[in-house]
Parts: C-alpha cells; sequence; structure tokens
C-alpha cells in the first residue's frame, strides 16, 4: 500500500522497468522494518496502550525502521513515505535522517455520525485511510441516532429494518467487519457509540415499548421521548442488545452516549413519576438519568468492555466505573471542566473545541491548532489523565458529497496537535506543512 | 374513482413549437425566456417565443417527469406559463485564486441550468494567477498562471466553455479586472503595474495599474481588442474594485502626475481617469460593460447604459446602494447577499432566499433598472475538490429568487423542493451537498 502511495502517481511514466545504469549519487534500496517485540501485535487489535513508537534511519544504502509493536511502525512508514519526493525529472529522493518518534496523546480520533446522513462504506473507508495519513488512530462511529438507525443488528433486525432511512442504507455485519479490518490494518481502533437514552428516536420504531410515551394531560400524546428507564424490559433489552456489540467490536471500549437528555417527556409520563416518587429522586431527573446509566454501565462492564460517555453522565453525578473515559464537548469554559474530570480521577478525551462541523468563512484550521489541551487548572497527575482528543463531523449537513473536503485538510491540524510535542506550535511552519500534506493527500 | 390514473396511450412525443427561429445565435440580455407547457391526455406540447424559451421549458419538462414504484414514468395533466422575473440571473466563478479544471466549468453550466441561470460571470483572472492565454500577449499566461502548461485556459477551452454555454442559453461575461487585482499581470506585461516605492527608491513590489504611462492604454486596448473578439456577448465586465491607493501615492512620479493635473490628493480621481479612458477604449469596441460598485462610488463618468454591480455586503447597506445606483439612472446587478463562498454552519440558503432584490426605497421606474443579480463563488477556499457541493444546492435559492414571481417566498413549502430537487441532482450525478438530514434514493457513493 505504502509503494503505491510513494511511487504510484510518478511523473515518469516508465516506471517499471529494469533498474538504471548505477548513479553517482548515494542510493537507497531498501527501507527495512523490525518489530522489536515478541509479540509485534499483526493478528491482533490496537487498544489505548499500543506502543506507536518508532525510531527511522535513512541512510545508504538501507533505511531502517525500528518499532517496539506493528502499529509504531505503520506510522514510521506513513512518515518515511512522506519524507520521499521527486523531482522534475522523475527521480525519488530521500534526506538523510534520523527520526525518533512517538504520539503525545495515546487517544488520538475522528468522529463520524452516520445517522443523520447515511455514509456509504466506500466513504468511511476512504476516511480511514486519510485518518492513517494524518496517525489519526481511533474511529468513533457515532453509528445511530435520533434520526435513523443503520446498524443491522443480528439480535434485533427490526431495529434497523424499520429504523434505517431505507432498507439499503444499512451496515450488514459483513459491512461492519469490513470497517474494523481495514481500520485495524491501519493502527486505527473502531469505537462504536451506541447513544442512549437520549438521541434513540429511531431505536422506537423497530423495538417498541422501549422508548417513553410522552404525556399530555393525562393521555399519550403519541410521541416518544429517551429510552424507559423505569422498565425492566429496557435493561433486558440493552443486556441482549450489548451482548451482541460487545461481541461484534473487538476493541476494549463501547461508547454509551448519555448526551442531551431531554427531561420533559419523563416528567409528563405518569408511570415515570410514580417511579421518581419510589426512588426518592424527587423533582431532579438527572438522578433518574444517573440511575439509568448505571444500569447500562454495569451491563456493559459485564461483558467485559470499558466505557466512554459524554460529559453529562459525569456532570449528573451518575457512579463511573473507575476506567471510564468522559468526553468533554461543551465549548463553553471547557477548561473548568476538564478541570472538573481530571480532578474526580477520571480519564478525559477532549472534543469541545474540534467540532469541525461548525463551518466558518476563512482558515478555521488556525484556531483548531492553536488549542492547547492541557491548558487547564491541574496537577501533573490530573493532565496525565487527559488521553487525548477527537475531532468531530457531526451530519446534520454533512454526507458523502461533502465529507472529504469539509473533514480534510483541517482535522490534520488537530492530528498534529494530538501526536506532535506541545512546542510544535508556529503557524506559519504549519501551513507551509500543510499546504504541503494536502497536495500530498489530492 | 375520481383519482385513478388513467392510463390511457402513453405520451411518447415531447413537441416543442419555437417561434422565432435562432439556434445559431447567442443568448443576450434582451432574449425572450419566456414559454408555455401544456400537458393533457395525448398530447404534451412546449411552446416558446425563441429557442431560448425552449430550453427553460424542456428544464421544467425534465423535473415534471416522476416515477412510480413499478418504475413507470408517469407525468401530470399540467397547464404551465412560464417566464423569468429578472432577464440576468448569473453564477460568477473565480479561476484565478485556484485553477478550475475545464471539466469543472463545464459541469457548473450544466447544472446551472437545470437552475435556469443564464449568465456565467467568467472572474478568469486576478492578483494570485493569469490562466487565460492570451495570443496578443502570450507571455501573461507563460508567467502569470500557476503552471503554464498544465494551469491555462487555451483558446480553444475558452471557445469550449462558449459554446457549451450556448447549447443552454448562458451568456459568458469575462471579467478582466483592472486597475486592481492585476498582480499576475505584472511577470508577463513589465512596464503595466506601477512600482511601489519605498522612500526614494523602488521596493521591487508591485501595485496596481500604472494610470500614467501611454504604453498601458496601448496594451490595454490591444487586449481588449483580442477580449472583445474571444467573448461574443455584448457585455464585458471590467472590474473597477478595491484599487488599493498605497502603492500609487508611494510613487513620484504618479505624485508628480496628480499636481500636474491638478488632482490634488484625491486618488479616487486618478482612478477614474484610467477607468474613464478604459470604458471609452471598451466602446470604441462595440462593447457594453459591467463595472463593480466602487466605479460609480467613486464618481467616474459612465455612459448611461453603464450596468453597476453591486457587491458590498455590510448589514442591508446594499439595499441603500441599489436605491443610489438606480436613482442616478444605471441599471443594477445585485451580488451582495450572495456571496455563496462565505460558508457558515447551517441552512444558509434561507437567508440567500429570502432576499427581495426590488427592497429599497425607489419609484417604480428604478425597480424597473434592476436587472437581475449573481451569486458569487469566490475561490480563495474554493477549487474543484469543494466547488460542487460548496456551490449547490445553495446556489439554487437564489435561482429562484431571480426567476420566480417575487410572491414566491415561503421558506417551508422551497425547503420541500429544493430538498427533492437536491435528490434529483444527485440521480444527475452532481454531488450537490444535503440540505440537513435526511436521504435520498440514490445516495453519492462517495469519493
Amino acid at each position: 500500500r505504502y509503494y503505491e502511495y510513494m511511487f504510484g502517481h510518478s511523473r515518469r511514466r516508465t516506471w517499471g522497468r529494469g533498474p538504471l545504469a548505477a548513479r553517482a549519487e548515494p542510493e537507497l534500496f531498501q527501507l527495512q522494518v523490525v518489530i522489536e517485540a515478541g509479540d509485534p501485535g499483526c493478528d491482533r487489535h490496537p487498544h489505548l496502550t499500543s506502543s506507536e513508537a518508532y525510531h527511522l534511519t535513512v541512510t545508504e544504502p538501507v533505511a531502517i525502521l525500528k518499532a517496539s509493536e506493528v502499529w509504531g511502525a505503520l506510522r514510521g512508514l506513513e512518515t518515511f513515505s512522506q519524507l520521499v519526493h521527486e523531482d522534475d525529472y522523475g527521480s525519488f529522493l530521500v534526506n538523510e535522517s534520523e527520526i525518533n518518534d512517538f504520539p503525545r496523546f495515546a487517544h488520538r480520533g475522528v468522529l463520524l455520525d452516520t445517522s443523520r446522513h447515511y455514509l456509504p462504506l466506500k466513504s468511511i473507508l476512504t476516511n480511514l485511510d486519510a485518518m492513517a495519513f494524518n496517525k489519526f488512530n481511533v474511529l468513533h462511529w457515532h453509528i445511530v441516532d435520533d434520526q435513523s438507525f443503520p446498524y443491522q443488528s443480528i439480535y434485533f433486525p427490526e431495529l434497523s429494518d424499520k429504523g434505517a432511512y431505507s432498507s439499503n442504507l444499512i451496515y450488514t455485519p459483513t459491512d461492519v467487519r469490513l470497517v474494523i479490518e481495514y481500520a485495524r490494518l491501519r493502527g486505527i481502533r473502531v469505537i462504536p457509540e451506541f447513544d442512549t437514552p437520549g438521541h434513540t428516536q429511531s431505536w422506537g420504531k423497530g423495538q417498541k415499548d422501549l422508548l417513553t410515551p410522552c404525556y399530555n394531560g393525562g393521555q399519550p400524546t403519541g410521541s416518544f421521548g429517551p429510552v424507559n428507564p423505569v422498565w425492566n424490559t429496557t435493561y433486558d433489552f440493552m443486556t441482549k442488545f450489548f451482548k451482541e456489540i460487545s461481541s461484534v467490536f473487538p476493541d476494549k471500549f463501547i461508547h454509551l452516549g448519555g448526551d442531551e437528555v431531554d427531561f420533559s417527556c419523563w416528567k409528563s409520563n405518569p408511570e415515570v413519576k410514580e417511579f421518581m416518587k419510589k426512588q426518592g429522586f424527587g423533582i431532579d431527573y438527572a438522578k433518574l438519568e444517573a440511575y439509568y446509566v448505571q444500569n447500562i454501565l454495569d451491563i456493559v462492564s459485564s461483558y467485559n468492555k470499558g466505557q466512554m460517555v459524554w460529559q453529562e453522565v459525569f456532570d449528573h453525578k451518575a457512579q463511573l466505573k473507575p476506567d471510564t473515559v468522559v468526553q468533554v464537548w461543551m465549548a463553553n469554559n471547557y477548561a473548568s471542566e476538564l478541570s472538573r474530570v481530571t480532578g474526580a480521577g477520571f480519564t478525559a478525551v477532549l472534543s469541545a473545541p474540534w467540532y469541525l462541523d461548525y463551518i466558518s468563512y476563512g482558515q478555521d484550521w488556525k484556531k483548531y491548532y492553536s488549542v492547547e489541551p492541557l491548558n487547564f487548572p491541574g496537577s501533573e497527575e490530573q493532565k496525565q489523565l487527559l488521553i487525548g482528543g477527537e475531532a468531530c463531523l457531526w451530519g446534520e449537513f454533512v454526507d458523502a458529497t461533502n465529507l472529504t473536503p469539509r473533514l480534510w485538510p483541517r482535522a490534520s491540524a488537530v492530528g498534529e496537535r494530538l501526536w506532535s510535542s506541545s512546542n510544535v506550535t508556529n503557524l506559519q511552519d504549519a501551513y507551509r506543512r500543510l499546504t504541503n500534506h494536502r497536495c500530498r493527500m489530492l | 374513482a375520481e383519482n385513478e390514473p388513467s392510463w390511457e396511450t402513453p405520451c411518447t412525443k415531447l413537441l416543442i413549437y419555437v417561434s422565432t427561429p435562432g439556434c445559431d445565435g447567442f443568448p443576450s440580455l434582451d432574449s425572450n425566456e419566456s414559454y408555455k407547457l401544456s400537458v393533457s391526455k395525448g398530447s404534451v406540447l412546449l411552446s416558446a417565443e425563441t429557442i431560448w424559451g425552449a430550453l427553460r421549458g424542456l428544464e421544467t419538462f425534465s423535473q415534471l417527469v416522476g416515477r412510480d414504484e413499478n418504475g413507470t414514468y408517469y407525468i401530470n395533466e399540467t397547464e404551465i406559463v412560464d417566464f423569468p422575473r429578472f432577464p440576468h440571473r448569473g453564477l460568477l466563478l473565480d479561476t484565478s485564486r485556484h485553477y478550475l479544471p475545464l471539466k469543472a466549468i463545464l459541469e457548473t453550466l450544466d447544472v446551472m441550468a437545470y437552475n435556469k441561470f443564464n449568465v456565467f460571470h467568467w472572474h478568469i483572472v486576478d492578483d494570485p494567477s493569469f490562466p487565460y492565454e492570451s495570443s496578443t500577449f502570450p507571455e501573461l499566461s507563460k508567467q502569470g498562471a500557476f503552471n503554464a502548461m498544465t494551469h491555462v485556459y487555451t483558446a480553444s477551452d475558452v471557445r469550449t466553455v462558449i459554446e457549451y454555454a450556448r447549447l443552454r442559453g448562458i451568456r459568458v461575461i469575462a471579467e478582466f479586472d483592472t486597475p486592481g487585482h492585476t498582480l499576475s499581470w505584472g511577470p508577463g506585461a513589465p512596464g503595466l503595474l506601477t512600482p511601489c516605492y519605498m522612500g526614494k527608491a523602488p521596493s521591487g513590489v508591485y501595485g496596481p495599474i500604472n494610470p500614467i504611462v501611454n504604453s498601458t492604454y496601448q496594451f490595454v486596448t490591444s487586449l481588449f481588442q483580442e477580449v472583445s473578439a474571444v467573448f461574443p456577448d455584448f457585455y464585458l465586465h471590467l472590474g473597477g474594485d478595491e484599487v488599493d491607493f498605497t502603492c500609487w501615492k508611494s510613487n513620484p512620479e504618479i505624485r508628480a502626475f496628480m499636481i500636474e493635473m491638478g488632482l490634488g490628493e484625491d486618488y479616487k480621481k486618478l482612478e477614474s481617469f484610467y477607468i474613464q479612458r478604459l470604458l471609452d477604449i471598451v466602446s470604441s469596441l462595440g462593447k457594453g460593460y459591467i463595472v463593480w460598485q466602487e466605479v460609480f462610488d467613486n464618481d467616474v463618468k459612465l455612459r448611461p447604459d453603464t450596468i453597476i454591480h453591486v457587491w458590498k455586503e455590510n448589514s442591508m447597506q446594499y439595499l441603500k446602494e441599489m436605491a443610489n445606483v438606480t436613482r442616478a439612472g444605471y441599471r443594477a446587478l445585485l451580488s451582495a447577499p450572495w456571496y455563496l463562498n462565505r460558508i457558515s454552519y447551517g441552512q444558509d440558503w434561507i437567508e440567500a432566499y429570502k432576499v427581495e432584490p426590488l427592497n429599497f426605497e425607489g419609484v417604480p421606474e428604478q425597480k424597473a433598472l434592476v436587472i437581475g443579480g449573481e451569486a458569487c463563488m469566490w475561490g480563495e477556499y474554493v477549487d474543484v475538490t469543494n466547488l460542487t457541493p460548496r456551490l449547490w444546492p445553495r446556489g439554487g435559492a437564489v435561482a429562484e429568487r431571480l426567476w420566480s414571481n417575487e410572491t414566491v417566498r415561503n421558506v417551508q413549502d422551497a425547503y420541500a423542493r429544493l430538498a427533492e430537487f437536491r435528490c434529483t441532482l444527485l440521480g444527475r450525478g452532481v454531488q450537490a451537498q444535503p440540505l440537513y438530514v435526511g436521504y435520498c434514493d440514490h445516495e453519492f457513493g462517495g469519493v
């Protein structure tokens, strides 16, 4: 794959002929890739603690790329491919170099939303390629939401039968496996998000009695709200559903959502109100949300999966597991939120300043690049708990017609911020390298 | 039952009747684009004064044809009498900030036709690059294009664009913007641009076209002689926007000229001096012209048939400008609220749609001087990788505003129609982006 990236678009149309006669200049014949660990990881999936460090020595006649695990080798291969350039006569050149590289943050992700608009497989795979070019290592797949449910579930086929936009706009188990494997080969983890209890309108189409019926003046209105937290059937369903998800998605983590739960429907429902009384929650519906979330966290934990949640779950004081990862997304004063989350001992992932769906006129990549994730009040231990960030491309106004130009190269700014050292901040230099990188991605 | 479809003899023919021949001509500002479409049992008839009206009617007809679940094509009985509200409905593309391959321009012309746009305003050269291959001055593109081999429009390319447009009833109005926005002209035309000074010595940097030397006017005459011949439309766009006076002010020869001509410190008068001579040159070549609003704002003496292009947008001031321009008796084109390059989060097509070009204080005679408008897609952040999704379907909002009656402004109804039209565009192979959440029967497969 990397051979094609480096030499595939050569100006020289006669490539493929034998080697030229011996030249006077030093020549590089080979790149040797050495993976040092006993278990290089080639047959496994990457995870949060994988080693992505590599050492690259470019010198004649043989260049050496050394990494502890295959994931580091992939990163080094990408770097090497960026060092190779073509001159005006069709010769490929690379400078003598010695590079010792490793990522600053271990979690460097891109969020794609396949519910507001269906994204064809090709689009997702192209995006995984682009992510690899930018050393991103997590695809946060926000796969279902209010508008549509394209995930074809094995246990509950009705969910996509009734919930997808249409019968061909779904992801079959084969499709999902393809995405996971395509990502794996690029050292990218796939973390699926099944967001509940809010953002679930489409679930109700294929699963009767899952969502809360809303009431008005003692009568059901016919519309539904978030997942119903008071019925046992809800937890029976979630137990079975997350059993499937846990086996379909190999990553250690599943994202459970938990954002933007609108309490008004719960408040209108007599059974829910009754339940609130019984549990002694008073009129604090955040407690009901926490009750629900805690149950889901338990279910998912029992399948030996870690959980990621949006910040509301933490903010509304649900009891999280010690290794739950909190994703900070609300832009207002996110530095304080980071302090609070890490201050409480939880790991955090930052997205708030990186909502790439918020387009605006001009070179907005600069403001993404200028973010310093550790710029929040906190101790050394706290700062260690910020494990990285994610560029989010929500899908309200995005589908395959505009995804690639909207995401890239703006996301590259986030990619560098998450990989490179904190002192790599010069905008003019970044502009020069980013315009070059953009042409390379073309 | 009343509403049962009557599957009688399917219609097999669309009969088109055009009363005035003219298929070999070019569309113009005065072309009649009206048409009548009559669909009834046994007869489908499209009639128009001119071929240009027939083209508009054909587009409408193509949008009326639907397909049911069984795959049968059908069309409702209908009677349509249609004609545009404004005669000048344009789209500006900028091929200087980024080169646009021919294919991208041709595809844009296709989609313009689907939207009944009828003017392609080709902002072909500017500061960053000069891709227009001039036969009189080949050095201009040789030195001024991003890449003289790969990023140029040959004479053949230009002819292709003009003919492709003509076949769709679209006029091509070329803009050679001067005296500002001309940095790329410098390398291929030494002595054309004003050398800027730092104190007593030239700084090595250049500014707008030098208005005080005769060679400038010889050059301009020759260039526009060529441009007038190459582009058949009666109108040329001469630019005239955003002239930065700092370089002129720094140049001692120019300062001397100002004193000699009694222009004092008013460099607007120097700009006028240049523009007036340019307008005379272009007039003598038998062309009409369009200029950006600064030319009017700076009190340049204009011919009465000049068209003023209103583009400055600071909180609805453009309506005042429209009033001023038309009160002075000039025809006006509106672009200010339609800068589609100025993207923002959300459904910004709605703001473009809500614009009412005649919402300014003025008598009916003034309002009649508004001949239309143009959606502008400036190229600072746009090239072939993002042109189509950024342009469509947002451009459709402007197109409808310029064609349809002013009473057609219900946003919900427009949303429904534009969202469906977007799916139609996808079906026609156009990479138009979504308006909001949802899906089309035929999704775009992805690049």
